[in-house]
């Protein structure tokens, strides 16, 4: 029923989802002015998989970038970014030798508290970040750069409240089904244009050395078969449009494939999407120190012409 | 030089104590059980306090901070409401770049950072900010690796005793953790704030009790139990118990005080204060594995599938007569078994370094599969191989001390004769067996070194 809504003119709408994989690796490999420390390149497929993505958003009209990141990680509730303007350097503190990162993003505080407020009128426990000094989490940085690093959008930035830790995979999926109904119907009542992003890798175990020249690709693979073959059966899953059944594989996928869908950003943009039963586009695959990233996109605003 | 743990602390990372004690009666107590480890500190004479954060997940090995003056303003991921903490820290980075060191040496893998504007997490901040007023004792901070298990962990630790021991300092050791971690998970009024639950609360007065008794140790073997009952599973899984234990040479018998035990927005927090001095009961009970090197990546999916046959096919070791095997040493190359019990007697196979479940060459293989030479370090080979005969004696119910003769064999005896022999002297040379050193022209697989024992059953 919400795929009706989804493109309809004259009200605000979901143009197109995104799946946006954050490792910093990707910045490093592609030494923007931002980013203090220099690469040689490396993991091209996903750069180009990202360019790909790119060039497919450039055709679309839209007002908003809004993203969901599982490394602003709260547990008390969702939070959602309210300060208009953020800008500062972030250190990722895992991967402090790649991404040293000095951004500057202007937010859409206003769409921020209206799906903040629909979020809360559905139950949910939330909150409005306002405090100045506060660092936005590396995820969402790489995310927004990979995806728009002209950062001339506004955005929307959305925490993960770890339901899947505090409780169960099922509850974090039912959290996320309101999140991203809540999502739509603020974005509906807003008049604009919207791309959401999904923040997150798919299998998710990681190799846990590092070669001396961290692009180096001869070292570059999947951790493991099983990983590769879960990585499969979700990208084929999301090429099929079967949005449905990758809801209800989510808790096995989760679990066996350690996949970060665990932070709800997957679960939270199909659901905000109405569950799509159309086809993404597969814009690139490749394997970050042995976990398993896809660049997917949902042109939603095709899906009225069809 | 000798040096020591002075002391050890377990403090809670949330920043209420810091930024809002009066909101709260409980925080409050924390902030001044804070403040009394505080004054302890400064009693007992510490120069370096040793912070080991739950808060600083890290994938790559462990990572441990070496700015001289990592400076930002901190503000919580959730809490961001209570205000921002700036802090300007100091880091002992002679002692930083000598633990990282130190863990290379052990095996284990491991990196500082020293970057400007890098996030210390919250609760180092908060720890050193309420511990270390003025920044008067220099610090050191390491992260929890995501995959470590409790193995890695204590060689971390070993490795950082191996440091305050050769630089003689006088160490405070710092575990930055939530004893039950569950948060309420909606906002809540301060004088709402209570443990989550009955149960929470029972498992944290049962760890405190061990911790008052000075059975640190014991909470260190519990901590897969406490972690599977009272810990929501974050980032990193329940280990800071192991590092501190190892810390305290794995004992049962220190002298514990309960500062303070609160709620903070529902998780269990709580100040303790070790004294390494003996409170005179009890008697450490230390029956894991107690391991020095660390031998590689242990597979967290308990994949124990060789990931590395090193072109020799390996065996199932055979079950004949009075056969003795084990799962903890490494497969056979061959039809034979790991010992034979004879009489009183124990006869081992030879045996090398390789690692049970993956097979893996702790110091490096000592050629390629094509058969080039490759640089080797002989000092992991011969720990490992010791570690390998001695996870097999005790498994049989005997132990290293029961060695009573050994032939080793070498492949390179010039090369690798003075570090086979410091191996040795550290740790079969006290026991004393007799021992014969022979030089050979090869082994089955690409090792340098293997021991033949024979020992008392
Ligand atoms: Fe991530």
């Amino acid at each position: 029923m919400r795929n009706l809504l989804v493109g309809y003119m004259g009200k605000g709408s979901i143009v197109a989802g995104c799946l946006a994989p954050h490792p910093p690796h990707l910045v490093y490999a592609e030494n923007p002015p931002q980013n203090e420390p220099v690469s040689e390149g490396g993991w091209e497929q996903l750069r180009w998989g990202y360019e790909s993505l790119r060039a497919s958003l450039e055709k679309v009209d839209y007002d908003v970038l809004v993203i969901l990141s599982p490394h602003w990680q709260t547990y008390v509730g969702t939070h959602f970014i309210g300060l208009e303007h953020c800008a500062s350097k972030s250190v990722d503190p895992v991967f402090p030798n790649l991404f040293r990162f000095d951004y500057d993003m202007n937010v859409d505080v206003e769409l921020s508290r209206a799906i903040h407020d629909e979020a809360q009128s559905a139950g949910m426990a939330v909150k409005m970040m306002e405090n100045p000094d506060f660092r936005v989490d590396y995820g969402t940085i790489v995310s927004l750069h990979m995806t728009r690093p002209a950062w001339d959008k506004p955005v929307v930035v959305i925490s993960s409240n770890r339901g899947m830790s505090y409780y169960s995979s099922e509850v974090m999926q039912e959290m996320m089904a309101e999140l991203g109904r809540a999502t739509a119907k603020a974005i509906e009542a807003s008049g604009k244009k919207c791309v959401l992003i999904a923040s997150n890798s798919l299998s998710h175990r990681h190799f846990t050395t590092e070669n001396d020249v961290p692009e180096d690709m001869s070292k570059e693979h999947i951790e493991s078969h099983a990983m590769h073959l879960w990585d499969m059966r979700i990208i084929e899953l999301m090429r099929a449009g079967k949005s449905q059944q990758i809801l209800d594989e989510m808790p096995e996928f989760c679990e066996q494939a350690i996949s970060e869908a665990d932070g709800g950003a997957f679960s939270w943009i199909l659901n905000a999407m109405g569950v799509p039963d159309h086809p993404a586009i597969l814009h690139g695959y490749g394997t970050i120190i042995g976990t398993g990233n896809a660049i997917m996109e949902w042109p939603c605003h095709r899906w009225g012409e069809q | 030089m000798s040096g020591e743990i002075v002391m050890s602390l377990v403090v809670p990372p949330h920043p209420h104590p810091v930024l809002c004690p009066e909101k709260n009666p409980g925080w409050q107590a924390i902030r001044d059980a804070y403040d009394a480890a505080a004054a302890q500190i400064e009693e007992s004479g510490a120069d370096l306090i040793i912070i080991y954060s739950t808060l600083w997940p890290s994938i790559i090995g462990h990572q441990i901070q070496a700015q001289q003056h990592p400076e930002w303003v901190m503000v919580d991921a959730d809490f961001h409401d209570l205000g921002s903490i700036p802090y300007r820290l100091s880091i002992d980075t002679k002692f930083a770049h000598a633990w990282n060191d130190a863990n290379h040496a052990r095996g284990l893998t491991s990196r500082t950072v020293d970057y400007d504007g890098f996030p210390v997490d919250v609760g180092s901040v908060v720890a050193l900010e309420l511990l270390n007023r003025g920044n008067r004792i220099p610090a050191v901070i390491c992260s929890t690796n995501v995959y470590s298990n409790r193995a890695e962990t204590t060689v971390l630790a070993k490795a950082c005793l191996d440091v305050v021991k050769a630089q003689g300092k006088k160490a405070v050791a710092v575990s930055v953790m939530s004893l039950s971690n569950r948060m309420f998970t909606e906002p809540i009024q301060p004088e709402e704030d209570r443990i989550h639950s009955l149960k929470d609360d029972e498992w944290n007065q049962k760890m405190l009790e061990l911790m008052a008794d000075g059975r640190l140790e014991d909470v260190g073997q519990l901590s897969r139990t406490i972690h599977s009952q009272i810990r929501i599973k974050k980032v990193v899984a329940f280990k800071p118990m192991w590092w501190l234990s190892a810390m305290n040479g794995n004992r049962n018998d220190l002298t514990g005080e309960v500062l303070a035990y609160e709620e903070i927005h529902g998780a269990g927090a709580a100040v303790v204060a070790l004294s390494p001095e003996s409170c005179g009961t009890g008697d450490k009970e230390y029956d894991e594995d107690d391991v020095e090197f660390y031998g590689g990546d242990r597979g967290v999916l308990d994949n124990t599938e060789p990931t590395e046959d090193h072109g020799v096919a390996l065996h199932e070791p055979t079950t004949k007569g009075n056969s003795f095997n084990t799962d903890l040493a490494p497969k056979p190359v061959g039809a034979y078994p790991h010992a034979r019990r004879e009489g009183d007697l124990l006869y081992l196979s030879g045996v090398g370094p390789r690692q049970p479940g993956d097979n893996s060459i702790p110091g490096g293989p000592i050629k390629d599969a094509d058969g080039n030479p490759l640089n080797y370090d002989i000092k992991a080979q011969t720990r490992a191989t010791i570690d390998n005969v001695a996870r097999i004696l005790e498994q049989a119910g005997s132990s290293l001390d029961n060695v009573i003769d050994v032939t080793s064999f070498l492949v390179d005896m010039d090369r690798d004769f003075a570090g086979y022999n410091e191996v040795w002297a550290e740790t079969l040379g006290k026991v004393g067996p007799t021992r014969t050193t022979l030089a050979i022209q090869a082994l089955p697989t690409p090792i340098a070194v293997e021991l033949k024992v024979i020992a008392k059953a």
